[in-house]
């Protein structure tokens, strides 16, 4: 495959169609008999809950899986893709949710991976280089090609995957949800270059679970539930609520603003310092006071520090300044069992890694801290008779569809692991809770039903830190927002305090006062 | 790496329904890939002017066709088995036991010393104390490498290797020299194995006129043991939890490098006691190649039985019976052994690569019911 004739393939896709298709996977019906289509210079959105199918569609598209049934046709043509290697032949290009980027090459380095140089074995980065930076003026993709992937940043690092696809020729790109990793100001940026792209006689087709966006950027939207088309219509006839009707089968209800009734500080965090993995220092000096009855977001662009600061709460990361304290209790070393026992909880970001064992049954999952207090032991045997009944009450309590407590949580969604987990970490009542993001990748219903639990357990008492990349969720929720940049917190506004615009202003590390300013 | 899937569940007997297809899917599988090593087997016998059915013949008969060979197949299913359990609890917490070979010698050297300095105690004494103190021997052994991954994350494979070495080379030299058998001194042959225990340490032997002895006893009650160890009680349920995914057992407040170093010694232990019962059951002293293989073989029996205690039974006198065999097939059709443990390498190459299918039918069956309920709905 010579780089030179890629690049500069005068091919372009004018209307690639999917026909009936049908995808299975185990104990799955992931797509059936799905119709869509995309035409050049339009952006068509994808739009559905998570396990709606939108994904296992497009990596069909893109030669990842092959369908069951029904034919994928390109300009009239019918297809058959064995791997992205033919989708790509074809001019399709997909711009994955978790990019595909060597942080330890250059951007050039990583445009031309998998290509044959024209000059094999001799790499000619200046040719590509020159290439590189064409395409970047002619979109406005501003990149250095030069730069190493892990100097940027997620929002420089899309634009090189988008530029990588464009490289390869890609007349279709498929963007699977672009935006989830980006600040506002990021994703205005990002749709410009969509919307250019799209004049230059690109088809685009937009994975997302966002309304606003989906309204925004899209000329047609396809709606997806349960592996199947509810509707495509143009987007300009439709309204945010006709959206959700069609994702979720229901009207949404409405989290109403509550007052707030805060109570002592039950967490506090002073000067708090720590190291990251990488030896840099992560935290340089959190104040946060969280007060019982109280839900703080932490706002922010992943990688500023919330990992680390929820880590250093939990107990799981060593701090190397500051002072942590619960209900007066100074816990700054205690290990992560003893805060357990002190009245902490905490749900993980990453759910399947950090939160839950895969093969372990539901019930061995909701006992993965408690499975040793009194009440479930007789000596060092398990009393399995009382952790079933426990286990049955808190998955009817806490509405986790399962088809029996022996499962294997594997074989659940993420919207029940994830309730799953809230039972776990909230049946012990705890004093204060750190929740990561927990609802992302989870489907509307669970969302609105751990939203519902949260705003409960705030008004039963409880500190709430609630850390989110989704910033409608933490404007939502939050009774106070903190902004976290680079390991500080620049800035705490009340929920009703602050515009968008001035939230993503902070998130990109203006200060508080500049950005009200800014925004004046 | 052992497949967890493969395992049956914790739980499983309180299952409600059992699914007979996927039964009998799961037992023709593997003899399918068994036949498909033995055909492979036959291949080679042939090319050394062997008739591969007479081989077979003597393969199984040797160990299946009589009692006698059958007792002698139990007899080294015991070791088997014992170092099996230990691999169960170490391989549940994703600790790798290559030791097992230097654990028996732990073991061994402590059955072959204690009784000596005990001889005037009752038998039922001296015989538990010794089990016990084998047992602890053994996981000494394993503890050393335990506490090196837990501390300093020393790799557990390369050290517990290192621990295989150091164990056979202390067994040369005391063999040779502290508990060298004054007889042979005394003879002048110097034989390197140590004095022959007194016959109250002996275990007891179940069928006359064989090795057989109250050790497979002992292996099979504490293969329950170890099953309710690992499922039914809060130490087992933490291994088995740091060996699925040791981040969330962090996140829960699970010292994970303590049950990964307890795992370990407990394997340790395991093995130990393999060690005490060869000397106790089968050769009543210490002696050069004490171990057999067994640490090596039994890891390989205990994945067979899907890494489950129980299961390691059946699979235990699987591969104890194919030793057996394989030593009546090298004597009486003349092929190199090292023919022999080639066939039996591809026996478990076979069978242990078969449960891919096994998996595959699983998934197929799963898309067929929803295809069903697709068809119904």
């Amino acid at each position: 495959m010579p780089v030179e004739t890629k690049a500069q393939s005068k091919h372009r896709l004018e209307h690639v169609e999917m026909r009936q298709i049908v995808k299975r996977f185990p104990g799955v019906l992931a797509n059936s008999k799905v119709d869509f289509d995309v035409r050049a210079g339009e952006v068509h959105a994808l739009l559905g809950e998570n396990g709606a199918g939108k994904s296992t569609l497009m990596r069909q598209l893109y030669g990842l899986y092959k369908p069951d049934e029904g034919e994928i046709i390109i300009d009239g043509n019918p297809v058959v893709f064995h791997s992205p290697a033919d989708a790509i032949r074809a001019g399709i290009g997909m711009i994955h949710q978790h990019f595909m980027l060597v942080p330890t090459l250059t951007v050039a380095e990583n445009v031309i991976l998998g290509l044959t140089s024209k000059h094999e074995p001799i790499l000619d980065l200046d040719t590509v280089s020159q290439k590189i930076l064409e395409l970047s003026r002619s979109y406005g993709l501003k990149v250095d090609p030069a730069a190493f992937v892990w100097q940027l940043s997620v929002g420089e690092q899309q634009r090189v995957e988008i530029i990588k696809a464009l490289y390869r020729g890609a007349s279709l790109i498929i963007l699977d949800e672009p935006t989830a990793v980006l600040t506002p100001q990021e994703v205005t940026d990002l749709f410009a270059t969509l919307k250019h792209m799209v004049k230059e006689g690109h088809a685009l087709v937009f994975i997302s679970h966002k309304l606003h966006e989906v309204m925004e950027i899209s000329d047609r939207v396809t709606v997806l539930r349960d592996g199947q088309v509810i509707g495509t219509r143009p987007a300009k006839e439709m309204t945010r609520n006709d959206l959700v009707k069609m994702m979720v089968g229901r009207e949404m209800k409405q989290i109403a603003p509550q007052p707030i009734r805060s109570g002592p500080v039950r967490l506090k965090i002073e000067n708090l310092h720590t190291m990251g993995d990488r030896g840099t220092e992560m935290l340089r000096g959190i104040n946060l006071d969280i007060h019982g009855g109280e839900i703080v977001g932490l706002a922010g662009v992943s990688g500023n520090g919330q990992r680390e600061l929820a880590e250093c709460l939990s107990g799981l990361r060593k701090v190397t300044a500051g002072r942590i304290e619960l209900d007066q209790m100074d816990i700054t070393s205690l290990p992560l069992k003893n805060r357990v026992e002190s009245g902490l909880s905490y749900i993980p970001e990453e759910r399947m890694r950090d939160g839950a064992i895969r093969e372990f049954s539901v019930q061995e999952n909701l006992f993965l801290q408690d499975h040793a207090s009194p009440q479930f032991t007789r000596g060092i045997f398990l009393d399995f008779p009382r952790m079933e009944a426990f286990a049955s009450k808190m998955i009817r309590e806490f509405t986790v569809k399962t088809p029996s407590l022996d499962t294997p949580v594997k074989n659940l969604s993420g919207g029940n692991i994830q309730k799953l987990i809230m039972a776990r970490e909230l049946a012990r009542h705890p004093k204060v809770l750190i929740a990561a993001q927990p609802t992302r990748g989870v489907d509307i219903g669970a969302t609105e039903y751990i939203h519902e639990r949260l705003l409960m357990q705030r008004d039963a008492g409880t500190a709430i830190l609630l850390i989110s990349e989704d910033l409608d969720e933490i404007r939502t929720l939050s009774d106070r927002i903190a902004i976290i940049y680079e390991g500080n917190i620049i800035g705490i506004v009340d929920r009703n305090e602050a515009t968008v615009e001035q939230i993503g202003l902070m998130m990109a590390g203006i200060s508080m006062e500049e950005a009200v300013h800014h925004s004046a | 790496m052992p497949s967890n899937d493969a395992a049956p569940k914790g739980r499983a007997a309180r299952s409600s329904s059992i699914d007979w297809r996927t039964v009998v899917v799961n037992i023709a599988i593997p003899l399918a890939g068994m036949l498909i090593a033995l055909t492979i087997g036959a291949i080679l016998l042939v090319f050394l002017n062997v008739n591969p059915f007479d081989a077979y013949a003597v393969l199984m008969g040797g160990a299946f066709g009589s009692w006698t060979g059958l007792a002698q197949a139990l007899v080294k299913a015991t070791p088997l088995l014992l170092v099996g359990l230990g691999i169960c609890i170490a391989f549940r917490a994703s600790v790798i036991n290559i030791g097992g070979e230097g654990q028996i010698i732990a073991g061994a050297l402590m059955a072959a010393w204690w009784p000596l300095q005990f001889r005037s105690w009752p038998g039922w004494l001296l015989i538990s104390t010794t089990l016990i103190m084998g047992f602890l021997a053994g996981s000494i052994w394993g503890f050393i490498p335990g506490l090196l991954k837990a501390r300093l994350k020393v790799n557990e494979i390369l050290s517990t290797v290192m621990m295989n070495s150091i164990a056979a080379q202390l067994m040369n030299l005391l063999i040779r020299g502290p508990l060298i058998d004054p007889a042979g001194v005394a003879a002048g042959t110097y034989l390197a194995q140590s004095e022959r225990l007194p016959a109250n340490a002996w275990l007891p032997r179940l069928v006359p006129q064989t090795l057989l002895n109250a050790g497979a006893i002992v292996a099979v009650i504490l293969a329950v043991v170890v099953y309710i160890f690992l499922w039914r009680t809060t130490i087992g349920y933490r291994i088995r939890a740091v060996g699925l995914n040791p981040d969330a057992s962090r996140y829960a407040g699970i010292n994970v490098p303590f049950y990964q170093a307890l795992s370990l010694t407990l394997a340790g232990g395991f093995a130990g006691l393999a060690g005490v019962v060869e000397v106790l059951g089968v050769q009543h002293r210490l002696l050069e190649g004490i171990t057999g293989g067994y640490g090596f073989t039994g890891i390989v029996a205990a994945l067979f039985g899907g890494l489950h205690p129980l299961g390691a039974i059946p699979a235990s006198i699987l591969f104890g019976g194919l030793l057996v065999g394989a030593d009546k097939m090298q004597r009486a059709v003349q092929v190199p052994s090292s023919l022999i443990t080639a066939i039996l390498g591809l026996v478990v190459l076979f069978v242990v690569g078969s449960s891919i299918w096994s998996k595959r039918w699983a998934a197929r069956r799963k898309i067929e019911a929803v295809k069903e309920s697709e068809a119904a709905g």
